[in-house]
């Protein structure tokens, strides 16, 4: 195969969290000691899934016999690689806690009460202009045993895949002016300050809809193509 | 929020389950590709040789000849097979895929890599993905495989390969994430 294959750029230092993360105290027994391995890139990696007519559930509000409890929150954004090029088609999952910080999971043991109208599970797939929207619940934070008297902010999870295997990406979306967020060890693994704030979404107030849902921005930038031919050196 | 630059992984946590479970997706034969039918499993074990039992792994591999479905292979693949799969980890550190054994595919240059399957790890206390590739212990090709010959210590380069087990087509791969047996991971 002679054909010029795309190839995808390394995020710079500080932009990703490190493996290991002290202040996150999980980390500890499951970050690699070794470095990684450089890989060149291959049709391996270069390659991905894509994904056909998913079964969409994008209203989170009305998932149970009756409405969810909570603030009623819009949550929409881009899915674009580096570059700008959208991720058209694909398929984007979330999962959160209710409206209490409570998860609907056997291992939640947060004492706080579940909503039967709400699950906290979301999928959809982006448009052709890599769009995605979910109507949701405003989620709250939770205590967690990381340290004494620890908590997460509130945060949506998000699963994407872009064009790539190495364009995956599983991550957390904040909310603005959250004063957990300095305290957030997770938040916080993040080096650099200006990759850290690309995880916080932003008020919307074109997004919000009038008398029923205020609207949270998140758009979500993937690894992209490199313009250098794949056959040069790394 | 800034455009520039790519949006930071973060951990997929503990309660994962809610968002991401698709038991379907461990059966990557479910539509009846060609090939070899196989099993991969194993387990995921922590710094300490304890089960992770929060883990999902993902993979994503050629079909039978080798081909990728995707635009960037071009070459027309197996329509009945996923190469995309999905499996989380038990009480016991344990996951299972079904799948086909892969082709081999193109590396740089066009040479032949050995049959591989690309395999990436997410957990609570991972901040981001683990990336490795499953290769066969007992495929005769590894020993051109530009990617395991560049992989200098013997001991990291045998974590890469599924022992085939006695019973069937059952292939073990464990993931240590640290220590002792520590899999390989790339950089990719």
């Amino acid at each position: 195969m002679n054909r010029e294959l795309p190839r995808y750029a390394r995020p710079p230092p500080g932009a990703q969290p490190p493996y290991l993360h002290r202040d996150y105290g999980s980390t500890v027994k499951r970050a690699p000691s070794r470095a990684l391995l450089p890989l060149q890139q291959t049709l391996s990696e270069i390659t991905g899934p894509r994904f056909r007519a998913e079964p969409e559930l994008i209203d989170l509000t009305r998932q149970g016999k009756g409405e969810a409890l909570g603030q009623r929150i819009i949550v929409a954004g881009r899915l674009v690689e580096e570059g700008g090029r959208p991720v058209r088609r694909t398929l984007v999952e979330l999962w959160q806690c209710n409206a209490a910080g409570r998860y609907l999971h056997g291992k939640d043991e947060h004492d706080a009460p579940l909503d039967p109208n709400f699950t906290g599970l979301g999928r959809a797939m982006t448009n052709d202009q890599g769009e995605y929207r979910f109507l949701t619940i405003q989620p709250g934070a939770y205590p967690w045993r990381n340290t004494y008297n620890a908590w997460r902010p509130a945060h949506i999870h998000f699963s994407v895949f872009g064009p790539a295997f190495a364009s995956r990406l599983v991550t957390q979306m904040y909310f603005p002016g959250d004063p957990l967020l300095p305290l957030d060890p997770i938040y916080n693994s993040v080096p650099d300050e200006a990759a850290r704030r690309r995880l916080v979404s932003a008020y919307d107030p074109d997004l919000s809809k009038a008398e029923y849902a205020l609207g949270y921005r998140f758009d979500v930038v993937l690894r992209g193509r490199e313009s250098t031919p794949f056959e040069g050196a790394r | 929020m800034s455009r520039d630059g790519v949006t930071p992984s973060q951990t997929v946590g503990p309660y994962f389950r809610l968002g991401l479970d698709r038991p379907e997706w461990s059966d990557l034969t479910r539509d009846g590709p060609r090939g070899e039918k196989i099993v991969v499993e194993g387990r995921v074990l922590d710094g300490d040789g304890s089960p992770v039992d929060d883990a999902v792994l993902e993979i994503w591999q050629a079909d039978a000849d080798g081909r990728y479905d995707h635009p960037d292979d071009g070459r027309p693949a197996d329509e009945r097979f996923h190469g995309f799969g999905r499996a989380m980890t038990d009480e016991a550190g344990r996951y299972r895929f079904v799948t086909i054994r892969p082709g081999r595919v193109p590396g740089q240059g066009g040479a032949p890599q050995a049959p591989h399957i690309n395999l990436t790890i997410f957990a609570r206390g991972l901040l981001k993905q683990l990336v490795t590739r499953i290769y066969f212990a007992d495929e005769p090709s590894n020993e051109g495989d530009p990617v395991l010959a560049g992989i200098g210590d013997p001991a990291a380069r045998r974590t890469l390969l599924a022992d085939r087990q006695d019973a069937g087509a059952v292939y073990r791969f464990d993931v240590v994430l640290q220590g002792k047996g520590e899999t390989a991971f790339f950089d990719v």
